[in-house]
């Protein structure tokens, strides 16, 4: 009876295993991701206490699927050392739709471009004054 | 006996969403099977060859210097080029023609890779464009299936 139970959670545990591994792969790849964000380069938007305490966003892989990005959205890229100023789109990874952590800071994120760093043309199809 | 039509529908959905998955992280992480046109790369892939990509280099960081790659285009990431790779991070590439009389260089940047198609005067690669992210790389070609007289056999590493 022994033998006959550790067989039959071995292969419970194995088909587990094919089911889970996948699936949870396939999720974390197409539809959404959680990151830490850590640094001071995103503030005051995300990280605004510094290092007490580190934000969580949800990544939303989802959206960018089709490289759809709008001007104000927070996105996260794959990253080495840039050389240039301008990012390839094809590493766009996911775009941060959501703070999940700390409690008190759960939010929506809103595409925003502050008033002082909105591009000179193409806003809104007008011209910016000088 | 609509329950038991339920049921079984659940089942077909669940086993659809479980092979989908199995499907996805076997194209993303293992490898696939990739259609290539165009004559940037004659004569050592023609058009509408059929080469296999295989993924599992790419994540390991074992992309070396002569390999055939397949990446997400600079321009349009939904579109993919196939070239191959001249030069790692820290190299010194050629950037001037075999006709120019003063040559010029570069130095392939941290975390990027200079790209070249075999066939160099038809192929639009890192000479114009410049040195592209390693993270855009997708995958190494390994295997091209190759149809003599009506049968498919397979042929291994497509050396330069």
């Amino acid at each position: 009876a022994q033998a006959g139970f550790g067989r039959r959670y071995f292969k419970a545990f194995v088909s587990g295993f094919f089911v889970a591994v996948p699936m949870t792969v396939s999720v974390l790849d197409c539809l959404a991701y959680v990151a830490r964000v850590d640094g001071a380069s995103m503030q005051p938007s995300l990280n605004p206490e510094g290092g007490s305490s580190s934000d969580v966003v949800l990544l939303n892989r989802w959206s960018v699927r089709n490289y759809q990005v709008q001007r104000g959205d927070i996105v996260s890229i794959l990253l080495i050392m840039p050389i240039s100023p301008q990012v390839s789109l094809g590493l766009v990874h996911g775009r941060a739709s959501h703070i999940i952590w700390p409690p008190r800071r759960w939010q929506r994120i809103v595409p925003s471009v502050p008033v002082d760093r909105r591009p000179l043309l193409n806003w809104d199809g007008e011209t910016e004054d000088d | 006996m609509f329950r038991g039509f339920a049921v079984k529908a659940l089942c077909f959905v669940g086993y659809t969403v479980q092979y989908g998955c199995i499907a996805h992280c076997a194209f993303e992480y293992i490898g696939e099977f990739v259609s290539c046109s165009g004559p940037s790369m004659e004569p050592t892939i023609t058009n509408h060859d059929v080469v296999f990509s295989e993924k599992i280099s790419r994540h390991l960081y074992r992309i070396q210097k002569g390999d055939i790659v397949i990446a997400k285009s600079h321009f349009d990431p939904k579109m993919n080029i196939c070239k191959r790779v001249i030069g790692l991070e820290g190299d010194k590439v050629c950037t001037s023609g075999p006709s120019d009389i003063f040559k010029t260089h570069t130095f392939v940047p941290r975390g990027h890779v200079w790209l070249e198609g075999d066939n160099l005067r038809n192929s639009t690669d890192s000479r114009s464009y410049g040195p592209i992210p390693y993270a855009l790389i997708r995958g190494r070609v390994c295997l091209k299936v190759s149809k003599i007289q009506s049968r498919l056999t397979y042929s291994l590493k497509p050396e330069a």
